[in-house]
C-alpha cells in the first residue's frame, strides 16, 4: 500500500487491495439550492480498514454519510459495494447490506428502554426475548456493558453511545460509520471505544471514522480523506502526519495555535462561588453539592467534566436563570452578592453569559442577527431609547460583530438559524465579548464548531482575559481546556474538585476525576503511566 | 337501590363519547401531533351520523359515515399541518370553529327529526340478570367498542412493534427519521385514527345520547377529551378511569339538580369543566409523570432534512 502523504492535488489515492473494496465512492456529487455539498468525491475503504473522513463543518461530511446510509440520494456518481454498483434507497437498505451508523447526535428515544431502542433500529422483527439474549451476547463479546431494561434518560452519554454501537453490531456490519463519536466521552471511555473498533477492524469490518479530534484520528486510523468545500482536497496516512498538518489540510490555510501571549498576573477576584448547593429542578438533572471556586481578573478557569454532571445547573446558577434565594452571597460578582439576581441584573453588573445551546438558548433562530445582537446587548451598548429599538446602532453593532469575528453570513439581516454552527457561535461569543464584560461565563464554546472557528474563539477568549476579564469556560473538551485555561476544576456528580494549575494537571488524572473514580478532594491522584501531559 | 342501575347506565352513556374521542386523541398525540380540533371533528361526526341515519334509516350506516367524516376532517388537518407544516395549535382551533359552523349549516335541515336510538345488546337471560345484566350485557355496540378500543390502544402501545414505532416518532421525530421511519406517514395514520374516533364519539351523541341533532350539541366534550389525555398522562388505563370519572361528575351534576340540591344549576353545569382545570393543575405538578409519558415532539412540525 502506498500512502500519498499530504497529497493536496485532489487526486484519488489508488490502493491495490487483494479484492474489491468494501465500499468505493466514485465521483459522487450532491447539490443543494445554492451550494454544492459534495463535488465529485471519490475514495475507497477496504475491509478491515479504519478510514478517517476529515473536514470542517460544512465540508460535506454529513451529506456524504447520509448518501452512504441511504438517507438521501446522490445527483451523480456511484457507490460500489464489494465491487458492485449499488443504489442505497433508504437506511433500511443500508442496514440490509451491512452498513451501520453511529450518529453524532444520538438517534435515541429518551423515555424508552435500551432494548426498545435497539429493537427500533432492527430491520427484521425479532422476538424481544431473543433480541435481549443477542444484546447480552454482543455486550459480553465486545465488553460493552449495558442493562437492556434501563431507560435511556438514566444513562450517561458514554452509555448511550454504547447503545448505538451495540445496535449496529447486532446487524453484523461490514462497514461501520462513526460520526464524531468521541466528543462526549472521557479519555478512558475513548480508549475503550478504540479497543472495540480495532477489534472489529481485525475481524474484517471496515470503519469510516469521522472526527475533528485529530490526535485521535492519528492514534486510530490508517488512512484519511480530507474534504473541504465539498471536494476531496487531500488523502494522507494520519500516522505520518501531525495533528497540526492535518488541521491545515482541513482548513486550507496555516493554523494559528492560540497565542497565549504573556498571561497577566491574576487581578482581584471577580467571580466567586462559595458553598453553592442547589437541588436541580429538572427531572433528570444533577444537584449541585457544595461548590466553591473563584476566578480572578485576567484568569481563565476551565470546568472539565462529562456532560450531565451538573454543568448545566452550574451555568444556570451563574447566569441567573436559576435564582438562589436566602443565601445571596454564595455567588458574588466583583464582591457584590448576586445569587438572588436574575440574568438582566447580573448583566448590568458586567457579567456576560454564553450558553451551550446556540439555537434557542443563545440565539433565537427565527430572528435575524441584528435582533439577536439587541437581545443581550441593548443595555450595555445603548441600543434602545425610551422603549424603542434604535435601528441604526443595532444594525451597526451586529455588523461590527460580523466584521470583528469574521462571521460568514449574508449580513445582519440573516436569520440566526440559517448560520452554520461555527458561524453562529462566533456571532454569539462576539456579541458578548464586544460588550466588554468583567466576567464571562461560557459553556462549551467550540462544541460542534470547526477548527478554524474554534481557534478564532479561543483566541478571542484569551484576548478578553488579557484585558482583565475573569473567564469561566465550561467544557467537555479537554484539548480546549489545555489550550486556553490557566486553571482547571473537574465536575463529577454535582461536586467540584479543587482548582489545579494547568501545568500540574495530567490528562489521566483529570480523566479519572471526570469518571468520578476518586474523591474530588485536593489529594493528588495516583501516578498513572507516568502522567502524560500533552494530549496532542 | 332502584336508582343505582339507571345512575350507572347514565354514567356509561356520559362517559362513552369522552372515552372514544380521547382514545383517538391519545394515539394522535403519541405520534407527536396535537390536534385541537376534536370538538369540531365530533360535531361533524354527530351531524353526519345523524343525517345518514335519518336518510337511510340505518344507524350502522350512520356510524360508519360518522367515522369516515371524522377521518375526512382529520385528513384536512393532517394535510395542513404535516404536509404544508401549518402551526398545529392554530390549525386545530380553526378546525373546531369550522366544525361548529359547518355542522350547524348541514344540520339546519335536520333539527327536530327523531330517530330510533341505536339498539342495545340483548342476550336472553344474561341481560336480564338484575344489576349486572343491564350494565354489562345490555349496552349498545359503541359502548363495547369504546372499552375495546382503549384496551386495544394500551396493548398496541406497549406490546406491538408498530406501537413502539408510533411512540418513537412522537418522542423524537429526528431520531425516528434518521433510523429510517417515515415520520409523516405514521403521523398521518395516527391523525386519521383520531379523526375516526372523534367521528364515532359524535355519532354516539347524536344517535344514542340525545338522540337528535342540535346545534353545537357536543357542548365542550371535545375539549374535555383533550384534557383527559393530559389527565391520563397519555396512558390508556388512566384514560379509561378518567373518562368514567368525568362521566360521573357530569351525571351527578344532573342528579343533584333533580334532587333539588339548592345550588344554582349554572354552577352545577360548570362542575365538569372546573374539575378538569383542577385535575390538570394537580397532574401538571408532577413533572415526572408528564416527562416520562408525554410525547416530547408533540405539536412540533417535522421538516425532513433535504
Amino acid at each position: 500500500m502506498t500512502a500519498m502523504t499530504g497529497n493536496t492535488t485532489g487526486a484519488v489515492e489508488q490502493r491495490t487491495g487483494s479484492g474489491p473494496a468494501q465500499l468505493e465512492i466514485r465521483g459522487v456529487t450532491k447539490a443543494f439550492p445554492g451550494c454544492l455539498a459534495n463535488d465529485n468525491i471519490s475514495f475507497r475503504i477496504e475491509p478491515g480498514e479504519i478510514h478517517a473522513l476529515l473536514g470542517e463543518n460544512g465540508a460535506g461530511k454529513s451529506t456524504l454519510v447520509k448518501m452512504i446510509y441511504g438517507v438521501m440520494q446522490a445527483d451523480a456518481g456511484e457507490l460500489l459495494w464489494e465491487g458492485k454498483t449499488v443504489t442505497i434507497a433508504s437506511p433500511h437498505d443500508a442496514r440490509e447490506m451491512g452498513i451501520g451508523l453511529v450518529f453524532q447526535h444520538f438517534s435515541l428515544f429518551e423515555t424508552m428502554t435500551v432494548l426498545e431502542n435497539i429493537a427500533l433500529a432492527m430491520n427484521d422483527v425479532r422476538d424481544m426475548a431473543v433480541l435481549r439474549q443477542q444484546v447480552i451476547e454482543v455486550e459480553k463479546t465486545y465488553g460493552l456493558p449495558l442493562d437492556p431494561d434501563r431507560h435511556v434518560y438514566t444513562l450517561s452519554v458514554g452509555e448511550r453511545q454504547r447503545i448505538e454501537i451495540v445496535r449496529c453490531l447486532l446487524q453484523n456490519p461490514k462497514l461501520l460509520i462513526l460520526d464524531e463519536p468521541t466528543s462526549v466521552l472521557t479519555p478512558q471511555e475513548v480508549d475503550k471505544l478504540f479497543e472495540t473498533l480495532r477489534r472489529l477492524a481485525n475481524e474484517g469490518c471496515a470503519i469510516l471514522y469521522i472526527s475533528h479530534k485529530l490526535h485521535e484520528v492519528k492514534a486510530l486510523c490508517e488512512h484519511a480523506t480530507v474534504l473541504r468545500g465539498g471536494k476531496v482536497v487531500a488523502t494522507c496516512d494520519p500516522r505520518a502526519e501531525t495533528a497540526k498538518s492535518m488541521a491545515e489540510m482541513m482548513i486550507g490555510q496555516k493554523l494559528l495555535a492560540p497565542d497565549r501571549g504573556v498571561r497577566p498576573a491574576p487581578g482581584d477576584v471577580r467571580l466567586a462561588v462559595k458553598n453553592l448547593s442547589l437541588v436541580s429542578d429538572q427531572q433528570f438533572g444533577t444537584d449541585l453539592k457544595n461548590i466553591s471556586f473563584e476566578v480572578r481578573g485576567g484568569q481563565i478557569l476551565g470546568v472539565a467534566g462529562v456532560a450531565g454532571n451538573g454543568q448545566n445547573e452550574l451555568f444556570q446558577a451563574l447566569a441567573g436563570e436559576t435564582e438562589i434565594h436566602g443565601t445571596p452571597d454564595c455567588i458574588t460578582l466583583d464582591k457584590q452578592p448576586v445569587a438572588d439576581f436574575g440574568p438582566r441584573r447580573r448583566r448590568r453588573l458586567g457579567a456576560a453569559f454564553v450558553p451551550e445551546e446556540r439555537n434557542g438558548h443563545g440565539a433565537v433562530p427565527d430572528m435575524n442577527l441584528a435582533e439577536n445582537g439587541f437581545l443581550t446587548a441593548f443595555r450595555r451598548m445603548a441600543l434602545s431609547a425610551r422603549g424603542l429599538i434604535r435601528e441604526v446602532p443595532t444594525r451597526s453593532f451586529a455588523d461590527s460583530i460580523i466584521k470583528t469575528f469574521d462571521v460568514r453570513t449574508t449580513g445582519h439581516g440573516a436569520e440566526a438559524g440559517s448560520l452554520s454552527g461555527g458561524n453562529l457561535q462566533k456571532f454569539i461569543v462576539g456579541r458578548e465579548i464586544m460588550q466588554d464584560p468583567g466576567v464571562l461565563v461560557i459553556s462549551q464554546p467550540t462544541w460542534g464548531v470547526d477548527a478554524g472557528a474554534a481557534s478564532a474563539i479561543h483566541q478571542a477568549l484569551l484576548d478578553l482575559a488579557a484585558k482583565g476579564t475573569a473567564v469561566l469556560v465550561i467544557s467537555q473538551d479537554l484539548d480546549e481546556i489545555y489550550a486556553i485555561c490557566d486553571q482547571v476544576v473537574v465536575m463529577a456528580a454535582g461536586k467540584m474538585s479543587a482548582a489545579r494549575n494547568m501545568a500540574d494537571a495530567s490528562i489521566d488524572e483529570i480523566g479519572l476525576l471526570m469518571g468520578g473514580l476518586h474523591d474530588l478532594g485536593a489529594n493528588p491522584a495516583p501516578e498513572l503511566n507516568g502522567g502524560q501531559n500533552d494530549p496532542a | 337501590m332502584d336508582w343505582i342501575v339507571p345512575l350507572i347506565l347514565t354514567v356509561i352513556t356520559a362517559s362513552t363519547p369522552l372515552l372514544l374521542s380521547a382514545t383517538g386523541e391519545l394515539i394522535t398525540e403519541k405520534s407527536g401531533v396535537l390536534n385541537l380540533g376534536v370538538e369540531g371533528m365530533m360535531l361533524i361526526g354527530a351531524i353526519t351520523g345523524f343525517a345518514v341515519t335519518v336518510s337511510t334509516g340505518s344507524a350502522t350506516l350512520g356510524i360508519i359515515a360518522a367515522a369516515i367524516a371524522g377521518m375526512a376532517i382529520a385528513l384536512i388537518f393532517a394535510f395542513l399541518t404535516l404536509t404544508l407544516m401549518a402551526n398545529q395549535v392554530a390549525t386545530g382551533l380553526a378546525l373546531t370553529i369550522f366544525g361548529v359552523g359547518f355542522s350547524a349549516l348541514v344540520g339546519s335541515g335536520f333539527v327536530g327529526f327523531a330517530i330510533e336510538p341505536l339498539p342495545s345488546l340483548h342476550i336472553p337471560f344474561i341481560s336480564d340478570i338484575p344489576v349486572i345484566g343491564p350494565i354489562l350485557f345490555g349496552q349498545d355496540f359503541l359502548v363495547y367498542l369504546s372499552i375495546f378500543m382503549v384496551i386495544a390502544s394500551g396493548w398496541f402501545l406497549t406490546r406491538t412493534r408498530a406501537g413502539l414505532i408510533l411512540k418513537a416518532v412522537g418522542d423524537s421525530h429526528d431520531s425516528a427519521h434518521a433510523i429510517g421511519y417515515n415520520v409523516i406517514r405514521i403521523r398521518y395514520m395516527a391523525t386519521l385514527f383520531g379523526g375516526a374516533m372523534s367521528g364515532l364519539a359524535g355519532a354516539y351523541l347524536s344517535l344514542v345520547y340525545t338522540p337528535m341533532w342540535a346545534e353545537n350539541m357536543t357542548a365542550g366534550r371535545g375539549w374535555i377529551a383533550l384534557a383527559l389525555v393530559v389527565f391520563a398522562t397519555w396512558r390508556p388505563g388512566r384514560l379509561l378511569a378518567g373518562a368514567y370519572m368525568f362521566g360521573c361528575i357530569s351525571v351527578l351534576q344532573l342528579h343533584a339538580q333533580s334532587a333539588g340540591i339548592n345550588v344554582p344549576s349554572q354552577f352545577m353545569s360548570m362542575l365538569p369543566y372546573l374539575a378538569t382545570v383542577i385535575v390538570l393543575v394537580i397532574i401538571s405538578s408532577d413533572v415526572t409523570k408528564i416527562r416520562l409519558n408525554a410525547p416530547a415532539c408533540i405539536g412540533k412540525a417535522f421538516r425532513p432534512a433535504q
